[in-house]
């Protein structure tokens, strides 16, 4: 008798149980008009973006990160990750009104290039008279998240959630019909429309099934904060094409620049286990070291450089000597793989990718980054003028037009930056010379330079 | 290439090859073939990239056309000015909504909006439709012409439009007369149609319905076009002062409209109400 009302109790039990994750599932999960996922650079700065746009300000927003919430401290210490911010994305970032904090905290302004080539000493400038007084911004990643986060935490329609792992897209099939997003921790959302930043490793990429055309370099970057020996003015950004990939210095302040530096997989493990010294020297040596070279190259340079003069056109003569290199700053150095990624296609039904989700480059010219913050300045025009002419959001006219006005640029831009990759990529001594006197006639010729300077703030 | 107008007692429907005849009948602009051909459109009407795949994009300049009309005749109030809902307490009426391609995304603007036709068939869509949006709550469509609805709602709404309508109707000055009794004064009209030009016969209708079949065959009859100038004089015969007009140039490849200068194809008119 009590173990049948034991069982009948379980039984009864286990009913109720059931009745109630049945009326938990039934539920209609909180809905959202736009869902983010990924909270980086690109991620919180979309967010932001979104959020201030008049035009969309009856939209909820959220934004799900995986990681913790951003807790930003000013040390002395610089971060080893930093980004050169091209004019379209300082514009972009005094439109939603996080420049002023980190202008009120740090930040490096580039008013001259130098790029050269190792083998052939050919060079490149960009001066600030050609490049509208500032070529880039020099900003550690972590503080301009930090400065977009300040903002973004005072806008109403915009939630973040930390910590969230993400399970399950379910991506519309018809034009009415919702994204569901499954988290790990079993909630649900549903969105009218999903935006991926949620970098290289993208996951709503992944549920979209789309294309992505994407090899690995044989190459590493190593990063590093630098002490330099001078103390005056720093504003020079230095880039030197080795063999084995380029090395690059940016300022951060006078005495201290950012290292980027490209090389193969096993001489980036071996620079990083150096000791600070030895990785000195090696910095140095990358930076000044003459390469043997062959006569033929040089007289052929030293000829064209003749004919430029004769021309009274700039030529490699005007070369200056980058700084020297005293010091690392201690825990500063690491290295991350580096790869070139497309998605052949940027949206579907309902959902769009967005920064390193979309396209990944090589570091070389210094526009990953940029390429993702023209996404967000596109998109929110597009999603804004959508919302001002009555459509709904999300609809495939719409993305599609983000899409080909994105690629249309991106494309172009990530297959130059590939195609410089391979060409300072080799030794091969015919190769070299053309690329040498490529490379000084198109620094004797402005409107060459300016049009590629116009193509990169962009 | 839309629909229309005065509803027709239903016993009075006429067979098709009579439709001029029932066109004439007493109030009514309506002509009763095309309320036919345009009834028998109802299934692809909603799909995008279908047959009336150059109305839906229209949308693209035609809202904003109305948007940005209403903004600059300073109806809108300055607040509401690049917001989502820039129309927010304004009443429009949209003759010949049909199937309400042009009537849900000024809904989303924020205005009220009735829509208005003589197609039964599109209404019945077209409060379907409405009920995918949860938001569009301020739509009220009503099997009605604009002479029959004039009666009843004179001097009401803040605008009146009409896109790819007068074209199809038969007695324009009556339907102009009709649409203007329904503004307030100073309210605004907004008018789309084709040119009676060589290039429209040609492209417009020749080309567009027999070549390119982007247009229902049989939409469009050359000698009810009306050229700018004529459409013109009927506003301001009715007492509406005209403040733009514009070109539109349709490029099929893209399916983009974009504005010209040149009004010889189709053109769009925005007029206001002494």
């Amino acid at each position: 008798m009590a173990k049948n009302s034991i069982l009948l109790l379980r039984n009864y039990m286990q009913y109720a149980l059931n009745l109630h994750t049945k009326t938990y599932c039934t539920k209609t999960p909180p809905h959202y008009d736009i869902i983010i996922v990924g909270g980086g650079m690109v991620g919180t700065t979309l967010a932001c973006t979104l959020g201030k746009n008049s035009k969309l300000s009856d939209h909820r927003i959220l934004l799900l990160e995986s990681g913790t919430p951003h807790n930003w401290i000013k040390t002395e210490k610089y971060s080893n990750r930093v980004s050169a911010l091209n004019l379209n994305t300082y514009n972009l970032m005094n439109k939603i009104g996080a420049w002023k904090h980190i202008a009120e905290i740090r930040c490096s302004s580039v008013k001259n290039m130098q790029i050269w080539d190792a083998i052939s000493d050919v060079m490149i400038s960009f001066n600030h008279e050609e490049v509208s007084n500032v070529a880039a911004h020099i900003v550690e990643n972590d503080l301009l998240i930090y400065a977009v986060g300040k903002e973004l935490c005072c806008l109403k329609n915009v939630e973040v959630k930390n910590q969230v792992k993400i399970k399950e897209f379910v991506l519309p099939q018809q034009p009415s019909q919702n994204v569901f997003v499954h988290l790990n921790e079993g909630e649900t959302f549903t969105c009218n429309l999903l935006l991926g930043c949620d970098g290289a490793q993208s996951q709503v990429r992944n549920a979209m099934g789309v294309n992505y055309i994407s090899w690995k370099y044989d190459q590493m970057g190593v990063v590093a904060t630098l002490k330099l020996s001078e103390a005056n003015e720093n504003v020079t950004a230095w880039q030197r094409f080795l063999p084995t990939g380029p090395i690059a210095i940016l300022p951060l302040k006078n005495n201290l620049s950012s290292l980027v530096w490209a090389t193969t997989p096993d001489h980036a493990r071996a620079l990083i286990e150096l000791k600070e010294v030895d990785f000195v020297d090696k910095i140095n040596d990358a930076l000044w070291k003459p390469l043997d070279n062959s006569s033929i190259i040089q007289e052929s340079t030293k000829a064209f450089n003749k004919l430029l003069e004769f021309f009274e056109l700039p030529t490699s003569n005007e070369k200056q000597l980058p700084p020297k290199v005293i010091g690392v700053d201690p825990g500063s150095t690491a290295a991350f793989p580096l790869g070139f990624g497309h998605a052949t296609n940027y949206v579907k039904q309902g959902v769009a990718l967005v920064g390193d989700a979309a396209h990944r480059v090589h570091p070389l010219a210094g526009q990953g980054v940029n390429l993702g913050f023209g996404d967000v300045s596109t998109l929110n025009k597009i999603l804004g003028e959508a919302v001002y002419s009555g459509r709904s959001l999300g609809q495939i006219t719409d993305l599609q037009e983000y899409e080909t006005l994105r690629q249309r640029h991106n494309f172009p831009t990530m297959v130059a930056i590939d195609g410089l990759h391979k060409l300072y990529n080799t030794e091969f001594p015919p190769i070299v010379l053309l690329r040498s006197l490529g490379l000084q006639f198109t620094h004797a010729l402005n409107p060459l330079k300016k049009a590629i300077i116009n193509q990169a703030a962009r | 290439m839309l629909s229309r107008i005065v509803k027709l007692p239903t016993n009075r429907r006429v067979l098709p090859g009579t439709a001029n005849v029932s066109g004439q009948t007493k109030n009514s602009t309506v002509d009763q073939q095309q309320i036919t051909n345009f009834n028998e459109l109802k299934t692809n009407w909603w799909i995008e990239d279908g047959i009336m795949k150059p109305l839906h994009s229209l949308n693209k300049i035609r809202v904003p056309f109305v948007r940005d009309g209403l903004i600059n005749t300073g109806l809108v109030h300055k607040q509401f000015v690049n917001t989502p809902q820039p129309l927010k307490n304004l009443q429009l009426l949209e003759v010949g909504c049909g199937g309400g391609i042009l009537t849900e995304p000024l809904a989303r603007l924020g205005c009220t909006i009735t829509g208005i036709d003589a197609a039964s068939d599109l209404i019945n869509l077209a409060k379907e439709h409405k009920k995918q949006d949860p938001r569009l709550t301020c739509i009220h469509y009503n099997f009605d012409t604009v002479e029959n609805h004039a009666l009843t709602h004179a001097g009401k709404y803040d605008g009146v439009v009409a896109s790819e309508v007068i074209e199809h109707v038969n007695d324009k000055d009556v339907f102009l007369k009709s649409c203007v009794a329904c503004l307030k004064p100073k309210g605004s009209i907004f008018l789309t149609t084709l040119n009676q030009t060589m290039l429209t016969w040609i492209f417009g209708i020749i080309v567009s319905e027999n070549v390119l079949r982007i247009v229902p065959k049989g939409a469009h009859e050359w000698d009810k076009l009306m050229q700018p100038h004529r459409l013109q004089k009927l506003l301001e015969d009715n007492g509406c002062r005209t403040r733009v007009i514009h070109g539109m140039f349709y490029n099929f490849l893209t399916n983009n409209w974009s504005w010209i200068s040149d009004t010889s194809v189709s053109y769009a008119i925005h007029a206001i109400k002494n």
